[in-house]
């Protein structure tokens, strides 16, 4: 590798980098993919992001029928709204008065990416991972969210096909609120579970 | 053996020669505590464990065979399964009412008394 | 040292723990419960280069129609594979195009050799953009 360091636009390519290159490059030459679908994929991710799942809360808690399609199949209630999430079984778990939920995958880092984009490099973390699932409370705490005692929480480990997303509790001082302004209030963290909607 | 249709996903739901399942919500089932080699999701905290059925979630391939570039087929039940967190860690510090769900492939799971 | 890890059922620690076969027995991924520090709530930006690999994979398991190339759990498995001072000093895109890559040189998709080859020219093609 040149060690001239950055020259104009031409950088030096880590190993990693030069792999992403060749390894494109030669699918490219074989036909396995085209740079365009390549291209396009890239812009596809980049485009899906939280407020498409902040979306998807703010019409369950606006619409009793469609929470409960939510609730009962999850990828079917998306699309029923016109929410694109390819290649997702969605279970969406609700959070009530007497029950919080949070989401881990210890074993990767599974996340329902097509409703809510790439995930936070924390979540990836190995201290996320390994502790969440064994002293909940406690790594929800250090996020600044205290459950209260009489609340139970299920910390859910996506190891298979299933995507879970969370469905927060829609807070008290939001009646009458239309759906844009209720999306506004629900953050990504609050869909993973390591955070409530606050006004 | 039984033609299954993939939970969940809307149109992305799959039919597959699938294993017949043996479960239902609310019966209680133990991990197998065994440590095989090869790709597993079947995290190592919870082997040996005895939680709840919550909820079958359809058949699907094997990934343990997906991961070896064979298609994982009859397809195995997948189960959610709620443990009680006390029952997993000893000396848990959180509420005896808490729970992990963790979803387990049959081939997993023994029925508990 | 790690600490001695609790067998599954009993969460209690064996003669077995500090032996190397718990290395083989527990896979390093398989994390779920072991001592670890604070949770930093950090985030970064993808980098181009990460949104391609994302974007490779998503195409070659066939999310987008294309008749699937590779599995999910294949990735994972390769991951998997690296080994613990690998897994843990590579960042996520870095396992992810290490392990597409063997992925597909498993598939026959790409050989061991050109993949050398190519990898050399590009470095000769980004060393000869570099001098000019």
């Amino acid at each position: 590798m040149t060690d001239r360091g950055d020259i104009g636009n031409y950088q030096p390519l880590t190993y990693f980098q030069l792999m992403e290159v060749s390894l494109r490059e030669l699918l490219v030459e074989k036909g396995v993919v085209s740079e365009q679908a390549v291209s396009d994929a890239v812009e596809d991710m980049r485009r899906r992001g939280p407020d498409t799942g902040a979306g998807v809360v703010a019409r369950a808690w606006a619409d009793a029928e469609f929470k409960r399609l939510l609730l009962e199949n999850g990828a079917r209630a998306c699309e029923a709204m016109g929410v694109d999430v390819p290649a997702t079984r969605l279970v969406v778990v609700e959070n009530t008065a007497r029950a919080h939920n949070v989401i881990v995958c210890t074993l990767c880092s599974c996340y329902p990416r097509m409703l809510l984009g790439m995930p936070p490099d924390w979540y990836k973390s190995r201290n996320y991972r390994s502790r969440v699932v064994r002293e909940p409370r406690a790594v929800l705490a250090e996020f600044g969210l205290r459950v209260a005692d009489d609340v139970a929480i299920h910390v859910h480990d996506s190891t298979a096909d299933m995507r879970y997303m969370v469905l927060p509790m829609r807070p008290a001082g939001t009646e009458g609120w239309d759906e844009a302004q209720l999306a506004s209030i629900v953050s990504r963290d609050c869909m993973i579970g390591v955070a409530v909607p606050k006004l | 053996m039984q033609e299954v249709a993939g939970a969940g996903g809307g149109q992305y739901a799959t039919h597959y020669t699938a294993v017949a399942a043996r479960f239902a919500q609310g019966d209680r089932v133990r991990v197998r505590d065994s440590a095989p080699l090869g790709h597993i999701r079947t995290p190592f905290y919870i082997r040996g464990h005895v939680g709840v059925i919550e909820r079958y979630c359809g058949a699907f391939p094997n990934p343990e065979e997906l991961a070896q570039m064979r298609d994982g087929l009859p397809a195995q039940p997948l189960y959610r399964v709620r443990f009680l967190e006390t029952e997993v860690w000893p000396d848990y510090a959180g509420r005896a009412h808490d729970t992990i769900d963790i979803e387990i492939f049959q081939h997993w799971l023994e029925r508990a008394k | 040292m790690a600490k001695p890890i609790k067998s599954a059922a009993s969460n209690r620690p064996t003669s077995r723990d500090e032996r190397p076969d718990r290395l083989i027995e527990r896979g390093h991924h398989d994390m779920g419960g072991l001592p670890a520090g604070r949770v930093e709530p950090s985030e970064h930006d993808y980098a181009e280069w990460e949104r391609r690999v994302d974007a490779l994979m998503v195409l070659l398991s066939g999310v987008k129609g294309a008749p699937p190339r590779m599995s999910v759990d294949e990735l994972r498995k390769n991951i998997e594979a690296l080994g613990p001072e690998a897994y843990d000093s590579m960042s996520y895109y870095e396992r992810w195009v290490t392990s597409i890559t063997q992925t597909m040189i498993q598939r026959g998709v790409i050989t061991t050799d050109e993949l050398g080859r190519k990898m050399e020219e590009i470095r000769k093609r980004r060393e000869d953009a570099c001098k000019k």
